[in-house]
């Protein structure tokens, strides 16, 4: 009975943790302008059944895609398993679905597979990333923390795995030894290997077989109320986020509607404006980019699959497009707690660009697509620099001199070279 | 194949003065205008265009830049300035088709200029050739041979990812009998010439490398005899490697337009 109380308890205040911090997470996306992705609706949901259920763009990079997949596919379907968790610790029953027989016996093995696997594509990715140090992990917005982050998150996976499979191998040998409240269900094609390593006496049996099924459940709820720390968000986001992807042409950039008006109004003086958001041109700070930008941010696994096909990072600038989401992320984060701490419209006279993402990294960009491309969850670096440049070009008449001239050509001349418009056709006439 | 043209190109303006209509508006471009090299692939397109036949017009003088390098870089007043005047006189012809010689300005004009009231049909050059190949108005006949010889093929961003048109430069290709092969990085995956978000326009952030370089490096690898080329600002750019690279005596850097009229004799 206490222990159905303190793991109620335990289940609630989890539960309640995550709840809190969901809302400071929807609160910061909302900093976010608007932005319309409303259109398409059976398109959006095939996009994100495709890429975020289907993993399809994984696939580019083939071990890590199939590795990933197991991870997956292990981590959703074991989740099954609490549910039964759930509801044995709510009402102190064990083994509650047993009465499924067969179908019990076939859950429960999968489960160990499925477990084990996880176990394994945990330990090479560690591998991947501690031994082999595979050279995407690694750049300057990798600092300590995001390292340890994926550490944390891998070396946890393992330790749940560990737990459940040595649950059930405990369980497996009370089942056997006949011992009271453990009912003959479920079949252990991985742990059956591990119940020579466990003591033969009961009562060691049963505090391993208890502590493993504690440690398995408080471990997933701590798990849980980790994710808003971490960059693992993705386990959530990934599905809103290809949803609400961009389902144009990539080449395409918004045109903005601000801009439009003061266009017309200028060509044509009895034009009457429809309404557009207000705020500056191009974004200076979190809040000047779009709630969709700001998902992405939070979404972002910092793979860095966007980093390594970047030509300006591969040829050795300083561009990065993982930085870019991290940095818009450690922004939005810091606005959100400036914001916790003495609400509303408080300056800390930092922004996005300067404090965090410098000019430089900016102008490298040759707004190839590479990076759009590469992500596996659809998300978009490029709209946000360009927002940046935006804000830098025509806010603040700030862009490289040679950029200048050739804005200076396009408006005299209507070409980005000094050329004369009146020598435009003179390409038919030469030879 | 003198590089002269032995043919009036009609510009929009003579066309509607005699009552006429065109089927395409050839948009040129800046760099199709005014940059020497492009300049060539610019009168390949408009040999190409005689040479089948089709009813088309150029605007000449009447055209300016898309705003494309102004709006990568920034600078959306701009652009929109631009693309308004340049729709005005697009609009006022009652242009319903176009093809462009460059993507910059097929993503622009295809992808942009519709939510400012400009809605034509948009195909790059390399689009058009395709469908006249594949309606059998073009072939490889009748010129140079490029039996045998190895092609790589680079991806332009904004044909390829940008627009997801991979195939048509290649279909163009393959009527050649020639050899192609393809980059390690390449459709979906392809680098990056360098040009592209105005970056053609100004030098480069320090780094340790140029970005045509790195990807000059990698079409050399398949030891190609012709790079080709579907866009002015990748022409440019892989040129340069390849003279930097001193190779500009055994590789040939030949726009998808080049290698067509050479194939036909035109």
């Amino acid at each position: 009975m206490i222990a159905q109380i303190v793991f109620i308890a335990i289940t609630l205040a989890a539960i309640a943790l995550f709840s809190y911090n969901i809302k400071k997470v929807i609160r910061n996306i909302q900093l976010g302008k608007s932005a319309d992705r409303s259109d398409q609706p059976h398109k959006r949901l095939m996009t994100m059944l495709k890429v975020a259920f289907g993993q399809t763009k994984m696939f580019f990079r083939p071990i890590p895609a199939f590795l990933h997949l197991i991870v997956y596919a292990g981590f959703v379907i074991i989740n099954i398993e609490v549910v039964e968790i759930l509801i044995d610790g709510i009402f102190g029953s064990h083994r509650i679905f047993s009465g499924l027989g067969f179908i019990y016996d076939f859950l429960i093995g999968s489960f160990e597979i499925l477990a084990f696997g996880v176990w394994l594509g945990c330990a090479i990715f560690l591998i991947r990333r501690n031994v082999i140090k595979l050279k995407r992990f690694s750049g300057v917005e990798m600092t300590k923390w995001p390292r340890s982050d994926a550490n944390y998150i891998l070396i946890s996976e393992i330790l749940l795995m560990t737990a459940f499979l040595l649950m059930n191998a405990a369980d497996a040998k009370l089942q056997a030894l006949g011992a009271h409240h453990y009912t003959n269900a479920g079949a252990f094609p991985i742990s059956q290997y591990l119940q020579n390593v466990l003591p033969n006496s009961e009562g060691a049996l049963v505090a391993i077989e208890r502590g493993c099924w504690w440690f398995h459940i408080i471990g997933i709820l701590a798990f849980l109320n980790y994710l808003p720390y971490s960059k693992h968000f993705h386990i959530l986001f990934a599905f809103p986020n290809t949803y609400f992807s961009n389902l144009e042409p990539k080449g395409e950039f918004t045109n903005m509607k601000s801009v439009t008006n003061e266009v017309k109004a200028m060509l044509d003086p009895s034009f009457t404006p429809e309404e557009a958001e207000p705020g500056r041109f191009g974004a200076k700070d979190v809040n000047d980019l779009t709630w969709v930008n700001l998902m992405n941010a939070y979404t972002c696994t910092e793979c860095g699959r966007c980093t390594s096909v970047c030509p300006a990072n591969i040829t050795g600038k300083l561009l990065s497009p993982r930085k870019i989401m991290m940095d818009t992320r450690d922004r939005m984060e810091e606005v959100g707690k400036n914001i916790d701490k003495t609400g509303n419209g408080f300056d800390d006279g930092k922004s996005l660009i300067d404090s965090y993402i410098s000019r430089e990294e900016i102008w490298a960009c040759t707004s190839c697509n590479a990076c759009t491309e590469a992500c596996p969850i659809n998300i978009d670096p490029l709209a946000i620099i360009t927002e940046l440049r935006r804000y830098a070009v025509m806010e603040e008449s700030q862009s490289p001199a040679s950029i200048n001239t050739m804005l200076g050509n396009i408006e005299n001349n209507g070409a980005p070279w000094k050329y004369s418009p009146a020598d435009r056709f003179n390409w038919a006439k030469e030879s | 194949m003198s590089e002269q043209l032995n043919f009036e190109v009609p510009t929009m303006a003579e066309l509607i003065a005699k009552g006429e209509e065109p089927e395409i508006l050839f948009w040129v471009g800046c760099a199709g205008s005014y940059d020497e090299r492009a300049q060539k692939t610019t009168r390949d397109i408009c040999k190409i265009l005689h040479h089948v036949g089709i009813k088309y017009a150029v605007l000449g003088t009447e055209e300016s830049c898309t705003g494309d390098p102004a709006k990568r870089a920034g600078n959306e007043f701009l652009f929109q300035m631009q693309a308004m005047t340049n729709i005005e006189v697009l609009n006022a012809y009652n242009i319903k088709k176009i093809v462009t010689g460059c993507p910059h300005c097929f993503n622009t004009i295809k992808n942009e200029y519709p939510g400012l009231g400009g809605s034509y049909e948009v195909i790059h050059h390399t689009q058009l050739i395709q469908q006249l190949i594949d309606e059998g108005k073009l072939k490889a006949e009748g010129g140079e041979s490029f039996k045998g010889k190895k092609i790589t093929y680079h991806d332009p961003c904004y044909l390829g990812r940008g627009n997801g048109v991979y195939e048509a430069p290649r279909k163009a290709l393959e009527v050649l009998d020639a050899q192609l092969v393809e980059m390690k990085r390449c459709k979906s995956n392809g680098l990056c010439c360098g040009a592209g978000g105005a970056q053609m326009f100004k030098e480069p952030e320090k780094g340790n490398k140029d970005i045509n370089i790195e990807r000059i490096e990698e079409a050399l690898e398949t030891q190609p005899n012709i790079i080709a080329a579907g866009c002015p600002f990748c022409m440019t750019m892989i040129s340069d490697g390849v003279k930097l690279k001193d190779q500009d005596q055994n590789v040939q850097v030949l726009d998808i337009a080049e290698i067509t009229v050479r194939a036909n004799g035109l």
